[in-house]
């Protein structure tokens, strides 16, 4: 039968509570400092996780995007330093038979990028959302997180 | 935001192709591109073109049971991939082994008739008087002014009898053309009139491609008759499994390899058997990569009605002798560019940097001025090398072999070559 393809967002939580520095050397306790890392989705399928500690974004493509486009077999990423707005085209992802452009799915500077992937483009089809990340965003407006899709939101996408 | 242009494609693809050309939403491409619901290709589809009535070859169960992610392709709901077989292990399968392709969705038409030579070569610029009995020849049917209407084989079996096979996607134009100039034929005096010819469409037929290096061994284990004496371009009618069927050694991927025309009872009980291991099932996705490699255009990509046989570097389905009397539809546009050379010419190109696809602008090594542009591009999964082919201006020599260019991609120029093609090596049996 027709495989269907899978809507997959598992692996995570929206919100993930992580905790810094919870004891010191002499065991007295010091109150935590929270972070918030927080997973957002494009209607286009990518999915940034974001640290508003660091104020970072880590973009890469969903699982769902992967299988839907197969084999990846090129990806060009944007130059580290690049500032680029929400919509910019910042890259692209290839299989053998698609182009699919990848659009900056927030604003911000381009602080780093996945260079593991010009040698291994493939690594996208076997860890899409976590070792082939594609590029780090320093946000310049993390509001625009807000506006983007949650989990639930981006699995109804998938699956209407 | 993440975009995608849909590039996979086979003869049939030209509606969807054309808006892929546009930026589509992986959203809806995905599923045009890499199979998903039907529901969803429909709506996809929809947008295009009407194609609320996909048509589906005699082999759809077969396709459903093998595990087809089936996707719309030229009116039929097609298979592009199977289980878990990538593109990419799809290709190099076929490439290393043996691949089947259900290609019944292509049209099969015998034209038998006393005048069938007379009418197409008529209708072609072949030779096919001289056109030895179970041999096929790659041709074009060309229209008044010389346009590529489509290109198809002919195998001639007898000077009263020829079956060729056209492209899914130029069906209604085809078959309209034909009949159209078959009933002027036959109409008159001199030419079809009492020595009328029938066209006759297979429809329902089967129509499968093994394709690879290991398809004449394993074919030879289903039937007792000497593969070996049917060498590139020639055809028979092969005892396989009980049932005499056309094979015609050839195919659309450069490797060797056999099409073997079904009739519909037996189409999936022969099919099961030519699918066996080490024989594996295979898409439309590798079958357009492999065409690629091969250099084989792709109608509604590489050629079109505006695209004439020099342009488009098949001068050689114009036969020798038919270029002194020049009474074929469409010869004296073909004439003008053999005598005065034509604008234009379809090469091939190695692109460094990123794979140029479909509708990317070619220019001149640090140049604004646009020479040309891709019609078909991918990563090829045998080279490791962008290939690509295109349309270059021949003023300046752009098209000569060896010659740097430059091709647009995302807005960057990337560097190229004129290179020759096939782009990999093939494997034709030639005796």
């Amino acid at each position: 039968m027709l495989r269907a393809i899978r809507c997959s967002a598992a692996g995570f939580h929206r919100r993930t509570l992580s905790y810094h520095g919870a004891t010191s050397n002499y065991g007295k306790f010091r109150p935590p400092m929270r972070t918030l890392v927080t997973k957002r989705y494009t209607t286009d399928h990518e999915l940034v996780v974001f640290d508003d500690a660091t104020n970072i974004g880590v973009v890469s493509i969903t699982d769902y995007a992967q299988s839907s486009l197969g084999d990846v077999v090129f990806v060009e990423l944007p130059s580290p330093g690049t500032e680029v707005s929400q919509g910019d085209q910042i890259g692209a992802v290839e299989s053998v038979k698609a182009a699919s452009d990848i659009y900056a799915p927030v604003s911000g500077k381009i602080e780093e990028v996945n260079e593991t992937l010009d040698g291994q483009p493939g690594l996208i089809n076997k860890s899409p959302e976590d070792a082939a990340w594609l590029c780090k965003i320093k946000l310049s407006d993390p509001q625009e997180m807000d506006k983007l899709l949650g989990e639930e939101a981006y699995k109804q996408h998938c699956e209407s | 935001m993440l975009t995608a242009r849909c590039l996979a494609r086979q003869t049939s693809l030209r509606p969807i192709l054309r808006d892929a050309r546009v930026r589509t939403r992986l959203t809806s491409v995905i599923i045009a591109c890499a199979g998903g619901q039907i529901k969803h290709a429909r709506a996809f589809s929809s947008t295009s073109r009407a194609l609320e009535e996909l048509r589906k070859t005699p082999l759809y169960d077969f396709h459903i049971q093998h595990g087809a992610k089936m996707v719309p392709f030229a009116g039929y709901e097609m298979p592009l991939s199977y289980g878990n077989v990538g593109q990419v292990a799809s290709h190099n399968h076929v490439r290393s082994s043996a691949g089947l392709f259900d290609v019944s969705h292509m049209v099969q038409t015998i034209i038998t008739g006393p005048s069938s030579t007379a009418l197409l070569t008529h209708l072609t610029p072949s030779s096919l008087s001289s056109l030895a009995p179970f041999t096929s020849t790659l041709s074009v049917l060309l229209n008044e002014k010389g346009g590529i209407i489509d290109d198809m084989v002919i195998t001639k079996h007898t000077e009263e009898k020829y079956y060729i096979v056209t492209n899914a996607g130029r069906r209604e134009r085809d078959l309209a053309w034909i009949r159209e100039r078959v009933g002027e034929w036959n109409g008159e005096e001199g030419k079809g009139r009492g020595r009328e010819v029938r066209v006759e469409v297979l429809d329902g037929w089967g129509l499968v491609a093994l394709q690879g290096p290991e398809s004449s061994t394993h074919l030879q284990t289903l039937t007792p008759f000497p593969l070996k004496q049917l060498t590139f371009g020639k055809s028979a009618y092969v005892p396989l499994a009980g049932f005499n069927v056309h094979v015609a050694r050839g195919g659309y991927t450069g490797e060797d390899g056999f099409e073997i025309s079904i009739p519909p009872s037996q189409t999936t009980a022969l099919t099961t058997l030519l699918a066996r291991a080490p024989v594996q099932l295979t898409g439309l996705g590798a079958r357009d990569s492999l065409r690629l490699e091969a250099g084989m255009c792709l109608y509604g990509h590489d050629l079109d009605e505006e695209t004439g046989v020099v342009e488009a570097g098949l001068t050689w389905v114009v036969g020798k002798d038919r270029r002194e009397k020049w009474d074929f539809i469409g010869a004296d546009f073909v004439r003008e560019h053999l005598e005065n050379g034509a604008p234009r010419r379809r090469v091939g190109l190695i692109v460094e940097g990123a794979p140029a696809r479909e509708g990317a602008k070619i220019f001149a090594p640090s140049n604004d001025e646009q020479i040309g542009k891709i019609t078909s591009g991918i990563p090829s999964p045998t080279l490791g090398k962008n290939i690509a082919m295109g349309y270059v201006q021949t003023r300046g020599g752009w098209h000569k072999k060896g010659t740097e260019v430059e091709v647009e991609v995302r807005g960057r120029r990337r560097r190229a070559v004129v290179s020759p093609m096939p782009f990999v090596k093939t494997g034709y049996w030639r005796g």
